[in-house]
Parts: C-alpha cells; sequence; structure tokens
C-alpha cells in the first residue's frame, strides 16, 4: 500500500546515483590450516547502478565471501571488482554493508549508532540534521535517545538500516537483513526496505536463501551453486513493482528457482 | 452536614488508595516504632555509660555518653514527630534494626572493658578511648588520611592510566603483544610488595618508590583485563566502522576501547584492592606518613586506641573508594544497566 502511493509520486530519483557494479571472473578461498578452502569460483556478473540484484544460493555457499569482497573489506583471490571501473580496494563509506545481526554498538544510544558513519568522517557537527532524518525514514525518530538492548529485532535492524542510509550509500550490501525476524516483521520490512531502495535509488545487492523474498524485492535473482559458488542462473524478474505476493509470474519463478536449487519436489 | 460530607469524602479517599503505612506494619499510627525502640536502646547506653562509675580514670567517658545520648534524643524526635511532620524517615528505617543492634554492641564493649575491665588491657580499649583519640589526635589522623590518599591517587591513578594504555596496545598491535605478554607473565603474578626492597633502593626516595609499586600493583590486573576486553570486541564491530569510514584511530578510540570498558572497570576494581595492600605496607615500611604508618607508629607506642581509631579511618577511606568507583562505572556503563524498559 505504501509502496504503491510512493511508485506514483516520485519520480524515478537520479537514477545515476547508484553504483554500477562489475564482479568479474571472482574465484576466492580462505588460507586454512592445511589446504586453501575454496568459495567463490569463477563469478561474473554487473549489476547497474541502481538496480535491485538478489543473490539466492545455500547457506554457506558464499554469497556473504561476495559482500565482503564488494565492500572491500577483503581482497579478491583471484579477478575484478569494480565500482564505476575503478577497482574496490579498500572499504568506503559509498558501500555500506548490513549484516544479519543488527551489529549497533551498544554503549551508544540509537542516535549515536546512527552518527557513526558521518562521525568517522568527521563530518557529524556540519550534517547532524542527517541522523534525524534517516531515524524518520525508518520510522523510529523517536527513539534517538534509546539504548538497542531496549529495542525489539525489527527496531534495531531499522536503526542498522537508518545507520547505513544516513551516509547516502550508492551501493546498499545487504546480508541476510531480515533472516532473524520473526515472519510478520519480516513482510513489513521488506516493503520497507523497496520504499527506501525506490526513493533513493542506490544500488541494492542482496544476500538471501530465501526465495519468496529475493522475488518480492529484486529486480534479478542470481542462484549460486554450493560451495565453492558458482553462478547456476541469472533470472530477471519481469513482475513491476508493486508486487503481490500471490502473483502467479512469481509463483511460476518460484518454482523455477527452486528446481535449480533442486528443492521443487514440494512446489 | 458539610463536616460530615467532607469526612466521608475523605474516609472514600482514604479506603480508595492504599491503607496508610502505619496500619500495614500493624502500629499506631504517625510513629516509627523501631525508630523509638532505637532511640531507647542509644538513650540507656548513655545512661549507662554516664552514670555508672568506670573502673579506671578514662577520660572522655562522658562526651561519649553524651553524644549517645544526643543520638538516641535525635532518634526518638524523630521517630515520634517524623511520620507528622512529613520528615522523609525511608533510608533511616531500612537502617532501623541496625540502629538497634549498634548501641547494644557498643554498650557490650563499654561493659566489659570500662566499667568491668574483663579484657586485659592496653590491648583491649573502651570506646571512649577512641573518642579521645579523635577528639585530640584529629590533626594528625586527617594529615595522614590525607598522606595516604595522595600517594594513592598517584600511584593507582599511573598504574590505570599506564594499564589501560598497555592493555589497548597488546589487544590491538600484534608487536607489542609479543614484546609484553613474556615479560607481563614473567613479572605479573609476582606481589607488587616482592619488589619493596629493590625498590626503595632503586628510587630517590620512599614515596616515589611506593608510587611505582603501586603503580605496578593496579597496573597489572588493569592491563590483563583491558587486553581481554579488547580481544573479545566483536569483530563485526570493527568491519561496521570500516565500511563507515572509521580509520585506525577511530576503531581504537570509539570502538574498542568503549567496547572493552566492561572489562576494564573489572581491573580497575581489582587493582584498587591489591593497591590497598601494597598502600599499608609501603607505609608501614619506608614512607614516614600515611594511615599505614600512623599503624605502625601507634602500635609500637602500645597506643592501641589510636591503632584502632586509624584502622576504622583507613576501612571508611578503602570501603569509601570502592563505593566511589562503582559509581562512576554505574554512570560509564549505565547503557548495560536495565534502567529504561520500554
Amino acid at each position: 500500500m505504501v509502496t504503491e502511493t510512493l511508485s506514483r509520486d516520485i519520480p524515478a530519483v537520479s537514477a545515476a546515483s547508484g553504483i554500477r557494479l562489475t564482479v568479474e571472473n571472482v574465484s576466492h578461498a580462505f588460507t586454512l590450516k592445511d589446504a586453501p578452502l575454496p568459495v567463490l569460483s569463477q563469478v561474473s556478473f554487473t549489476a547497474e547502478p541502481g538496480e535491485f540484484v538478489a543473490l539466492l544460493g545455500p547457506s554457506g555457499c558464499g554469497k556473504s565471501t561476495l559482500l565482503r569482497l564488494v565492500a572491500g573489506l577483503e581482497q579478491a583471490t583471484e579477478g575484478r571488482v569494480d565500482a564505476d571501473g575503478a577497482p574496490i580496494r579498500t572499504p568506503d563509506p559509498s558501500r555500506i554493508l548490513v549484516f544479519q545481526d543488527p551489529t549497533l554498538y551498544p554503549w551508544r544510544t540509537v542516535g549515536d549508532n546512527v552518527a557513526l558513519g558521518l562521525e568517522a568522517r568527521g563530518i557529524l557537527r556540519r550534517e547532524r540534521t542527517r541522523v534525524g532524518k534517516a531515524l524518520s525514514l525508518v520510522g523510529l525518530a523517536s527513539f534517538a535517545g534509546a539504548y538497542p538492548r531496549q529495542l525489539s529485532g525489527g527496531m534495531a535492524q531499522r536503526v542498522a538500516l537508518a545507520r547505513a542510509l544516513v551516509n547516502d550509500p550508492r551501493l546498499l550490501l545487504l546480508d541476510e537483513p531480515l533472516g532473524k525476524l520473526d515472519s510478520l516483521t519480516r513482510i513489513t520490512m521488506q516493503a520497507e526496505l523497496l520504499k527506501l531502495w525506490e526513493d533513493a535509488r542506490f544500488t541494492a545487492l542482496l544476500v538471501t536463501h530465501d526465495v519468496e523474498e529475493a522475488l518480492f524485492l529484486a529486480e534479478r535473482v542470481i542462484v549460486f551453486s554450493e560451495r565453492p559458488a558458482r553462478i547456476k542462473a541469472d533470472v530477471k524478474v519481469d513482475v513491476p513493482y508493486p508486487r503481490h505476493r500471490g502473483d502467479p509470474r512469481l509463483a511460476e519463478l518460484r518454482h523455477h528457482l527452486l528446481g535449480l536449487l533442486g528443492l521443487d519436489a514440494t512446489w | 452536614m458539610t463536616d460530615q460530607l467532607v469526612e466521608t469524602a475523605a474516609g472514600r479517599a482514604v479506603a480508595a488508595t492504599r491503607p496508610p503505612r502505619a496500619q500495614r506494619i500493624g502500629a499506631r499510627p504517625g510513629i516509627w516504632t523501631t525508630g523509638l525502640l532505637a532511640g531507647a536502646v542509644w538513650l540507656a547506653t548513655g545512661a549507662y555509660s554516664g552514670l555508672v562509675p568506670d573502673a579506671d580514670d578514662f577520660p572522655y567517658t562522658f562526651d561519649f555518653a553524651v553524644g549517645l545520648s544526643v543520638i538516641g534524643a535525635i532518634l526518638l524526635g524523630l521517630a515520634l514527630l517524623g511520620p507528622t511532620a512529613r520528615i522523609p524517615l525511608r533510608t533511616l528505617r531500612y537502617w532501623g534494626p541496625w540502629l538497634v543492634v549498634v548501641p547494644l554492641g557498643l554498650l557490650a564493649w563499654e561493659i566489659v572493658t570500662a566499667k568491668l575491665e574483663l579484657l586485659p588491657r592496653p590491648f583491649f580499649v573502651p570506646p571512649q578511648a577512641l573518642v579521645e583519640v579523635y577528639f585530640d589526635d584529629w590533626e594528625k589522623l586527617g594529615l595522614s588520611t590525607v598522606a595516604s590518599l595522595k600517594l594513592l591517587a598517584w600511584g593507582y591513578g599511573i598504574g590505570a592510566v599506564v594499564g589501560v594504555a598497555l592493555g589497548v596496545a597488546i589487544g590491538w598491535w600484534r608487536a607489542a603483544g609479543y614484546w609484553a605478554h613474556p615479560v607481563l607473565r614473567f613479572i605479573g603474578p609476582l606481589p607488587a610488595t616482592a619488589w619493596l626492597p629493590v625498590a626503595f633502593f632503586l628510587f630517590p626516595s620512599s614515596w616515589s618508590a611506593s608510587v611505582f609499586l603501586l603503580a605496578l600493583a593496579t597496573g597489572f590486573p588493569v592491563t590483563i583485563l583491558t587486553w581481554s576486553g579488547i580481544a573479545s570486541v566483536n569483530k563485526d564491530y570493527y568491519d561496521i566502522a570500516r565500511t563507515l569510514g572509521g580509520n585506525q584511530r577511530f576503531l581504537v578510540l570509539k570502538v574498542a576501547i568503549p567496547a572493552a570498558l566492561p572489562h576494564v572497570f573489572v581491573g580497575l576494581f581489582m587493582g584498587l584492592g591489591t593497591s590497598f595492600a601494597v598502600l599499608v605496607v609501603a607505609e608501614m615500611l619506608g614512607v614516614k606518613a600515611g594511615l599505614g604508618w600512623y599503624l605502625q607508629w601507634a602500635q609500637g607506642w602500645a597506643a592501641y586506641a589510636n591503632m584502632y581509631a586509624a584502622l576504622i579511618v583507613l576501612a571508611l577511606m578503602c570501603s569509601g573508594l570502592v563505593t566511589l568507583l562503582f559509581r562512576v562505572r554505574d554512570h560509564v556503563l549505565a547503557w548495560q544497566k536495565e534502567l529504561v524498559r520500554w
């Protein structure tokens, strides 16, 4: 309902604000005691500016590692990861990672947690108003003074989103951000996430193992194999927003995706 | 008619709210019974001490008796008038049973020392002898307390600061850990007092030597606990800060240290305990000032009353400092406590 009004009222805001992400022949391995453990194998794809791409695959397959490479927290053993054509070597506030756990700093209030990025870049004094705006975006404006332990799981994850959004990211990396929430909160927050994306038009990369979530949110779903993760399929979700969860086309795609994962027996 | 109406209205109001406190605890309304008893016991102890003659000539028996009686009179006054005059007695009420038992203890002490002399002198002194010390020797006792506090402040302060800095360094930089770890393992467990002879020899004054020993005693637990605090920080906190644009300095000051603070306070608490022990020993053996020195001096002159008086001051000082540390901790770590619930 909310998404509906928004997509009508707000014109496609500067689609150029998103990053063009190119992942080219990326392979990655962890060095364990005896032998290297390959986690990614020859992964290549491109996310256009402002595109919402879901990375779907069995848990533990290496999707999260891919996000860490894109965030610049680690360097790929092989291949290239480029943001707008420039190789990613270090983390940068234009590419923000949101984890499965909210990982808020418990010693900081909600407001101070959201202010973290501005503070780290030394622009907090000048840009403090952005903190309140980001909290309003996720509907928690009145909780700026609360401590994280006073929040429910859904609220904490909203704060984590606000902490990311306050930096006006051009690429939002979502590592199963709704994975630990109860199913009702999850449905609400999927809609909220979509609304935030439609408003800001950042490029979004969502790691998930929830097929419905991938189909409800993303424009494209990239399906990965078991570890070492290889791209099995790149599926376009040709259903316009706002989407309805009961859409027969989505059901069809779900069957297709589950088939790719070898789980289509019950659907 | 009007009066009746007012009365019923008032009656209803009372019935509607909770029954008054005095009724709930089954006493006559408007009187604090435990306080009444406590006041009576203090007065009785005062009367006994003042009216029954001492077995020997003890000064300040009269002042001791007057002091007890004054406390008793104040308690009686509060017990009788406090509830009606709306003087808040919450804290006093809580301590009510103690206020009854303490004068009983003083009475017993007074009987077996001053009045009947059942315990051998000079090791056992009557309570009025302590009053005598506090009245006549307060200056020296006060200066000793100040000297102890000053020594403790320097030693503990340096130890705490160095300990936190060292703990952070070891937890953060591999090289610091490589060099500091074996040294800490070797020297750390050694009681700081074992260094006493060396320290008094190496340092220009016994005071600076004592500061060093105190810092050593404080520094070890603070270092270890800070280090373990830094080591146990959730690694995701660093990833978050890095993606948000935080540099090394930001990671240390805004992530590692605040996250390690609960551990640091455990270290500071342990360090405070060991520093008390070192303080007293150092003052007894080298420094010519402070409560430890006062204890030693009093014992040397067989002035046992002074010794007990100093012990009480020392206990108050140590317990006060621990309380202070806990207050600071509760303030700094307010985010940990269940202060507010939504």
